[in-house]
């Protein structure tokens, strides 16, 4: 077999501290990507840090407003909770939206945000993917893509973010707390995954060694009216043909403020800020609503497989806030 | 005297042990100094090996060996040549398995796999079916044996003089069998004999496989098969696991398990093939057909020629007079496809039911009344009426209990909310026969009785049911009875395939159970065990060859969202005539599993090829879809009450492949009559109907 380390320390430092010193080590949470993809040979950990002995699991009301959740609160259990059930539901809904319940119960919060594409040349060393193994190329680009990127896709990775979770915290200006060797530090959550540029290799801003231990929800009582819409091919336990994470607070019948976010579109969870550009400020109606969509996807580039996306991008953008609209 | 065991829905035998994991499946067994194998895929479609380097593996901690065609045990040639495993470097498709590693763990028998160094000298490749393959030729039959064309009257005329015509192509992608358990083995040599625990769907038949193979006699195989997670067809005959580990078991001198990975369910151990159809009919304008033809095109391997009898169904199911029927077929650097439930049936149906709504909405007429006017009581193809045949009555039941009179027959005319809602009907039919089999009963003089056949229960219920039928033979309760099955050293039993499985075996467990009953005269022995064996070669070959077939009829409701082009199914509803149904509980199941499965393959599932690699991308559950739970709000299996005295003694039909048949146009056409367009390629996703209220 090939051997790996194993080490379950129960202080955060201490984890830092020992992946760090490790240049081929990673952080073990819920398991439920890493050990597939350990065992599929995509990953090959010398050292596995398990963190779910370490204090990050409990779910925390902040002084003003906004709520605190650990890294290793499980994805059930977060979207149980009660506050974020009343002022998140668009957070609820995402995760209740994800795999299946066995899988909810072991994915935590910051595994779920640094889980790994599954475009299927990722998943099989057998075929080339510049994110496994740069340099290999891309087969993806000219191959099965219909389930990967429209936007923001380069000629080295035309990958999705898997994460149903990602997208609603985009839309909801998530801030996820991350410790290193420095100590420790906020990453606005639309700062932390990259486009795959010229090395997909590189997924998300953190430097080696770093530990997500919390995301914070800023207060936005607005978030009472949100919505999670993701479409799949079908009815459970499949990652999304498209989804939309979407805000809506409007006042007397114009869009005073609008939080849209895309999911199964791009390298990472696609926050649509042009999109809500065209939406704040205006009377709302379902044909702002496409406008405003069609306005975020105007630089989208389908490849040979996935054309659907756009229209179905659009049509659940309408779905969405207009349902919100009229909730 | 008749005890009334049959009908009655027991529980399985095996259930309590299945639920709390007790149940051993073939790699469970604990076996002192056991080791594991993996299996290594070929990377590269077509080519030679040039060069195995073990040197890595070998050196990896706990690898014990990997064996390969340079240094494996030497097979007799002559048998399938897909079994003909590690004997010679050629490689036939991407994925064949070419190596594999014994270690003394698992983890370490995968490492070892990874660090195998294979050379290879690679040829072009063609892995893609099309209806202008330069290499289509017509096979000279097609599985099993059927004629690979068939002509009656004369179609090109009939079609060209009817009023009413369809002419319709439509596409099914490959298909996976992905039975729950994989196809797994842990074989022992021990003295020369070789005992495996195999998950198949026919010890019997693996037995003279592996006999035939490493040229023992049979007596010296045994083949245990107690549990099986599953086959649909993939496990119905010797496949790649069970060589491979026998091989490697000798290779090492030591027991060895194992199991292939799921992504090496895709190809190894077969499929259904993607098919190319082109259905035309024609009709008078009330709706009678005058000329029928099933165009069938299917893929096979460079090893075996295995050709998908798609158009089979066509020949009986509705009578013409001007009819066709042709199979063609490309040999492409693909795995060999195979079995899987209802092999010709299942896909073929999907056209000639899909092609029978296109017709109903040509002529105008209700779909349901248009298939009992094209009913029959003879077979169009043997010319002989049918021993039974209660398609109507399925239709009419199944129309009634579905709700069907109230159906406005215009497409895209009823809408929930932001869904089209629609829905669709198929009929469906599958051949009921049975083929030799044996076995023997014994009485206790406790008052006992011991029923041995070397039947397999793939899950299905067959043990019970089996249990079932000795009961009412014996004349006693069940509760005396005792049952033994899935183990070659019991009487030979033929395959739990095509729907023949219950109909064989019942039929030679009635015989012995009357045998022994005629021996003991009614008595219980008082010291000795009584036996009584019975082998029904003589009475099944017998047999005149009449048309003796099941039938059903599905109903599907789906709702389509008009923007998305998302499809779910509100309800499917069955009603099947299938002669005696055994256990009301294990036959719903099955007649459920495959309408679920005639779903799946209707919307969901896809094997998606990758020409450039050679192999199918989406290898795994996650990216491969099958039906979920979730995706079947409703479904309702019934079944008429049937006698069929021309059958067997049990009187079944055998219930295990009449489910999936039809099912996948009876959503197809729903998706239809819902939205008004029509989609000829399945799987019916969303992408191919997103905005559909633009698309009609």
């Amino acid at each position: 077999m090939r051997p790996f380390r194993y080490h379950r320390p129960t202080e955060v430092a201490e984890a830092v501290a020992v992946l760090g010193a490790e240049p081929q080590a990673a952080y073990l949470a819920g398991g439920t990507n890493l050990v597939d993809l350990m065992k599929l040979g995509v990953q090959r950990p010398d050292v596995l840090v398990d963190v779910t002995r370490l204090p990050l699991d409990t779910v925390e009301e902040l002084p003003d407003g906004g709520l605190r959740i650990g890294a290793t609160v499980r994805n059930s259990d977060l979207a149980a909770h009660p506050v974020v059930r009343r002022d998140y539901p668009v957070l609820a809904r995402a995760l209740l939206a994800a795999a299946s319940g066995q899988l909810r119960n072991l994915a935590t919060t910051g595994g779920n945000l640094l889980q790994r594409t599954r475009c299927v040349y990722f998943q099989d060393t057998g075929k080339a993917c510049n994110k496994r193994d740069p340099g290999s190329g891309c087969a993806a680009l000219h191959g099965q893509n219909r389930d990967l990127a429209v936007l923001d896709w380069s000629e080295q990775c035309v990958a999705t973010h898997p994460s149903d979770l990602a997208v609603a915290l985009a839309a909801l200006d998530a801030v996820v707390e991350v410790h290193d060797t420095d100590g420790a530090r906020d990453v606005p959550l639309a700062a932390l995954h990259r486009s795959p540029g010229t090395h997909p290799e590189r997924e998300t801003t953190l430097a080696h060694g770093a530990l997500i231990t919390a995301v914070r929800l800023p207060a936005l009582p607005a978030a009472r009216r949100s919505a999670y819409l993701k479409v799949r091919d079908r009815a459970s336990f499949a990652f999304a043909a498209g989804s939309v994470a979407a805000v809506l607070d409007l006042h007397g019948g114009v869009v005073r403020d609008v939080r849209l976010a895309y999911g199964a579109v791009a390298h990472r969870p696609w926050r649509a800020y042009r999109a809500e550009e065209e939406l704040r400020g205006r009377p709302f109606s379902a044909e702002l609503a496409a406008a405003a969509a069609d306005a975020e996807l105007t630089e989208a580039r389908p490849l040979r497989h996935n054309g659907f996306k756009l229209p179905l991008t659009r049509s659940i953008t309408v779905r969405v806030l207009t349902e919100l609209a009229s909730s | 005297m008749s005890t009334d065991a049959v009908g009655r829905a027991y529980p399985r035998l095996e259930g309590r042990e299945k639920v709390t994991g007790t149940a051993r499946y073939a790699v469970e067994y604990p076996v002192d100094g056991v080791t594991y194998g993996w299996a290594v895929p070929s990377a590269v479609v077509r080519g030679r090996i040039t060069r195995v380097d073990t040197a890595e593996a070998l050196a990896s901690p706990g690898v014990l060996a990997v064996v390969h065609h340079g240094n494996a045990p030497r097979l007799a040639p002559g048998l399938e040549a897909d079994l003909w495993l590690l004997q010679e470097p050629t490689v036939h498709y991407r994925g064949e398995l070419v190596a594999v590693v014994v270690a003394t763990s698992l983890e370490a028998a995968r490492e070892g796999a990874r660090l195998v160094r294979i050379d290879y000298d690679a040829g072009p490749h063609s892995t893609v079916l099309t209806e202008d393959h330069p290499s289509l030729y017509k096979p000279d039959h097609v599985n099993p044996s059927y004629p690979t064309d068939t002509e009656e009257g004369d179609f090109d005329a009939g079609y060209a003089a009817a009023p009413v015509r369809v002419d319709a192509t439509y596409r099914t992608p490959a298909y996976h069998n992905n039975p729950m358990e994989p196809h797994a083995t842990t074989a022992r040599w021990h003295d020369g004999r070789l005992l495996v625990h195999d998950s198949n769907q026919g010890a019997s038949s693996v037995r003279a496989a592996l006999a035939e193979l490493f040229e023992l006699p049979r007596e010296s195989v045994r083949v245990v098969t107690d549990h099986v997670g599953g086959g649909f067809g993939s496990k119905g005959y010797a496949k790649a696991a069970v060589v491979l580990a026998a091989l490697a078991a000798r290779h090492v001198d030591r027991p060895v398990k194992l199991a292939l990975t799921r992504q090496q369910l895709f190809g190894p151990v077969g499929y259904r093939t993607p098919t190319i159809q082109r259905v035309r009919l024609a009709a008078d304008t009330d709706g009678r057909l005058t000329a029928i033809c099933h165009d069938a095109m299917s893929q096979s391997s460079t090893i075996l020629e295995f050709a998908e009898q798609t158009a089979v169904y066509t020949r009986s199911m509705y009578a013409a007079p001007h009819r066709r029927t042709t199979h063609r077929l490309v040999r492409l650097d693909v795995p060999t496809p195979f079995w899987m439930r209802a092999p010709g049936g299942c896909p073929g149906a999907y056209a000639l039911e899909s092609a029978m709504d296109e017709l109903a909405v040509a002529v105008g007429m209700d779909p349901v009344e248009l298939r009992i006017r094209n009913d029959t009581p003879v077979d169009p193809d043997q010319g002989r009426p049918f021993t039974s045949r209660n398609l109507a009555a399925c239709l009419r039941e199944g129309a009634q209990r579905f709700g069907w009179a109230d159906r406005d027959p215009a497409p895209r005319a009823r809408r929930d909310g932001r869904w089209l809602v629609g829905s669709g009907v198929a009929g469906s039919s599958h051949p009921a026969r049975a083929r030799p089999s044996s076995a023997t009963a014994t009485a206790r003089p406790d008052g006992g009785f011991h029923v041995r056949i070397n039947a397999t229960d793939i899950g299905t219920g067959a043990r019970t049911a089996l249990w079932q039928v000795a009961a009412d033979a014996l004349g006693v309760p069940p509760e005396r009875v005792e049952i033994s099955i899935g183990d070659s050293d019991l009487p030979n039993a033929p395959v739990a395939g095509g729907s023949m499985g219950t109909a064989s075996w019942s039929w030679a467990v009635i015989r012995a159970c009357q045998a022994l009953r005629g021996k003991l005269r009614d008595g219980v022995p008082t010291e000795a065990e009584v036996s009584a064996g019975a082998d029904t070669s003589e009475e099944v070959g017998g047999q005149p060859d009449l048309p003796r077939y099941a039938y059903g009829a599905q109903f599907a409701e789906v709702r389509v969202d008009a923007t998305t082009g998302e499809v779910r199914l509100n309800r499917m509803l069955g009603v099947f005539a299938a002669g005696r149904v055994v256990n009301p509980t294990t036959a719903r199941s099955q007649l459920i599993g495959g309408m679920t499965m005639g779903l799946s393959m209707a919307l969901h599932e896809e094997g998606l090829l990758d020409e450039r690699y050679g192999d199918w991308v989406n290898h795994d559950l996650a990216t491969y879809h099958i039906t979920g739970c979730a995706d079947v709000e409703s479904i309702e299996a019934y079944w008429l009450d049937e006698h069929d005295g021309e059958l067997n003694p049990a009187g079944v039909k055998g219930i295990g492949e009449i489910g999936i048949v039809g099912s996948a146009a009876a959503v197809a056409n729903a998706v239809f009559h819902a939205t008004g367009v029509r989609i000829r390629d399945l799987p019916i996703r969303l992408d191919k109907l997103i905005g559909v209220s633009d698309l009609a």
